[in-house]
């Protein structure tokens, strides 16, 4: 494989994982650094860098999968869609396996329920323009990296005058969840790697009062192993240094104040709402909804349907999972009950999911 | 008016069955004469007392992609199945399943390319079938090939056969074929250049075999679920731990890219011209000269080792030099790449 990128060197990877451990010597204690970004999940797992760090620096996994933290009742939601007569379900696929109460998608498609995997909200637009007879579901989950692209979406739908395509809203912004986290007295977070992408829309300056109100060290960092490396040894240093700042690691994506365009697009479509997060809870104003000027898109109030009561599998943990008090290996069903084949919660669903990822490149 | 699409009477068995294998399928296909045609083929002259017989079912969408289609993959697929078990591939049947409406003009066009895949294997296409199914209850067209193979040797390539110690090579880059598919499907605007690997194995494996006999352990091809799945298998089969070294792993730019974006990992995309060679270390240098010296070889390359007896995992020393493991893929990458 070749590495074009400075940032995928071997030999450059190779001295920052040296550096790292040259900078917790003398550090008695165990730090533990947590990321909230499924693609930094995959990249930990895939360039198998956990095997590389000191036995003072443990990494966990925060709730950074989209997937992963939309709670159950929201996959039985979209399930009731598309259980609805002349009804055109739309969603990433990553959603098509995750399980419902009683049912999943993958499932209702089986059956006959019309759904189709899009790569982008634009793609089920034209699916609702092809479709004028139908409605068409498009099922809105992710963070501030995939809001922008659902609310562009909506003021296309608006510009082309449609009328038959609607969002099953559950967008979440960051960083919300990680105060959340960063006051759990049961979870010790030393340090977090912030999302990448995320803060491309959002601009490292959005956790600087994460910074200042709970003195936790935060650096944004990039996807590759150079970036993964750099970033967890800026915290590690904080952490010795006993230093709580902001840093910015992937400083060529992203910019402190952010991606200017796409967050007045999110301003323009949505606003902040009280989330459900799936493991964590409640948090207010962690989640977007649409503004009144959108509700005709909410599938929610224009196409109601019924809805079965929510009920948890027994036994899985994802909850704890997702807020890094456990790791999959600790959960009792994992690799047993829960596989990804037969998947239990959504952390084993997700390609991003911790599970996922223990399951595909944990087992050295 | 012209007819230029598959009906409903192609499959009835009378006079339009007749015209479409009179006029289109048999003399693209085989050229045997109506005087010829029996309910059976009969092969002749075979003196070899193993016989290795397969069959695989095609379902891909969409049936024409980037660098074949539907119908080369069909006889590609079948082909290197029996080259794998060592056999040199003999015969094959191919059944059409073809859906109302189809354009008469694309079944030409995947026809001729079974054709042209099936000289270029050196085998023959013998017997064959072909049914209608109204449209909506097929999606275009699904062909069925079997194949049977006889070995010209007393060598027994078997996936339990890996052992400590061996080498593991690859006759080239990981991924294209799975790719060139999901690349070329509707709603996925994804301008590339990535084309399928779709090719007959079967004349490297004869090769490998006449020059290196006995040290070939296992011959695979990492279709569905990728290399990944292939050499779980064969570790889980021969009861052994496999490395790999990322840095050794072939993978084309374009590929990467479009899996990077996808959210896809390359070891698990399906290949449809690739071999995985685990051969004994004293002769594996060799052998790379042997698969580069062929046709679809000549980027051979040794990926990683067999390291111990265990119970059967594949790990990865990345770039950076972490280690990771590598399972099966689980469920589905991409749905109906073959």
């Amino acid at each position: 494989m070749k590495y074009g990128s400075e940032y995928r060197d071997p030999e450059l990877a190779k001295a920052l994982v040296a550096a790292i451990a040259r900078d917790v010597e003398g550090f008695a204690g165990q730090m533990t650094l947590m990321e909230v970004c499924g693609t930094h999940t995959m990249s930990i797992y895939q360039h198998g860098i956990r095997s590389l760090l000191p036995a003072q620096v443990r990494l966990i996994s925060g709730p950074g999968c989209p997937v992963c933290v939309t709670p159950i009742g929201y996959v039985d939601q979209a399930v009731a869609y598309a259980r609805r007569p002349d009804t055109i379900i739309t969603t990433f696929g990553d959603m098509i396996r995750v399980p419902g109460s009683t049912s999943n998608l993958q499932r209702e498609k089986a059956q006959g329920a019309d759904i189709r995997i899009v790569y982008s909200p634009l793609d089920a637009l034209g699916i609702a323009e092809k479709n004028p007879d139908k409605s068409v579901v498009f099922l809105g989950v992710g963070f501030e990296t995939t809001a922008p692209t659902v609310a562009g979406s909506l003021i296309e739908a608006e510009k082309r005058g449609l009328s038959n395509y609607y969002v099953l809203c559950a967008h979440k912004t960051m960083p919300t969840p990680m105060a959340a986290l960063a006051s759990d007295p049961e979870l010790k977070v030393d340090g977090y790697i912030c999302p990448a992408h995320v803060s491309a829309v959002i601009g490292s300056n959005a956790y600087q009062a994460l910074v200042d109100d709970y003195a936790v060290p935060c650096v944004v960092t990039g996807f590759e192993p150079v970036d993964m490396l750099r970033g967890i040894q800026l915290l590690v240093r904080q952490v010795v240094a006993g230093e709580a700042k902001l840093e910015c690691e992937y400083s060529r994506i992203v910019k402190p104040e952010g991606n200017r365009t796409a967050q007045a697009i999110l301003e323009r479509v949505f606003e902040p709402c009280d989330a459900d997060w799936r493991g964590v809870g409640p948090i207010p104003a962690s989640g977007l909804q649409l503004r009144a000027a959108y509700q005709k898109f909410n599938a929610l109030s224009a196409l109601p349907v019924e809805v079965e009561e929510p009920k948890e599998h027994e036994g899985c943990l994802c909850g704890e999972i997702l807020k890094g008090k456990i790791g999959p290996k600790d959960c009792p069903l994992f690799r047993k009950a829960c596989t990804p084949e037969y998947p239990v919660g959504a952390c084993m669903v997700s390609s991003e999911g911790t599970c996922a990822a223990e399951y595909k490149y944990g087992n050295v | 008016m012209k007819n230029d699409i598959i009906l409903l009477g192609h499959g009835s068995g009378g006079k339009l069955s007749h015209q479409l294998l009179d006029e289109l399928i048999i003399p693209t296909l085989s050229q045997v004469a109506r005087s010829e045609q029996n309910d059976a083929a009969v092969l002749e002259g075979i003196e070899s007392k193993r016989i290795a017989f397969t069959t695989d079912s095609y379902v891909v969408d969409p049936i024409i992609f980037p660098g074949g289609n539907i119908g080369d993959l069909a006889i590609n697929g079948t082909v290197n199945d029996l080259a794998m078990s060592g056999a040199r591939p003999l015969a094959i049947s191919v059944g059409l399943i073809l859906e109302e409406g189809l354009l008469l003009e694309e079944l030409r066009e995947i026809l001729e390319a079974m054709k042209l895949a099936a000289d270029k294997a050196q085998v023959k296409i013998v017997t064959g079938d072909t049914k209608v199914v109204p449209r909506g209850k097929g999606d275009k067209i699904f062909i069925n090939t079997s194949g049977i193979g006889v070995f010209d040797h007393d060598l027994k390539p078997v996936g339990s056969a890996a052992q400590p110690g061996d080498k593991v090579l690859i006759n080239g880059s990981i991924g294209d074929h799975g790719m060139a598919v999901l690349a070329s499907r509707e709603g996925l605007e994804l301008q590339s250049e990535i084309e399928t690997d779709s090719a007959p194995l079967n004349a490297i494996v004869a090769r490998l075999l006449e020059e290196h006999g006995a040290a070939i352990h296992v011959l695979r091809d990492p279709t569905r679920g990728g290399v990944a799945t292939t050499l779980k298998e064969i570790a889980l089969q021969s009861q052994v731990d496999i490395c790999l070294a990322e840095e050794a792993l072939p993978v084309n730019d374009a590929v990467a890219g479009a899996c990077a974006i996808l959210g896809l990992d390359p070891m698990f995309v399906a290949n449809e011209g690739k071999l995985l060679v685990i051969v004994a270390a004293d002769v594996a240098d060799a052998a790379l000269v042997t698969m580069q010296a062929c046709e679809f070889g000549e980027q051979a390359t040794m990926i990683g080792e067999v390291t111990e007896v265990s119970a059967g995992r594949v790990m990865m020393r990345t770039a950076i030099g972490g280690l990771r493991a590598i399972e099966m893929l689980a469920g589905e990458q991409l749905p109906r790449i073959c």
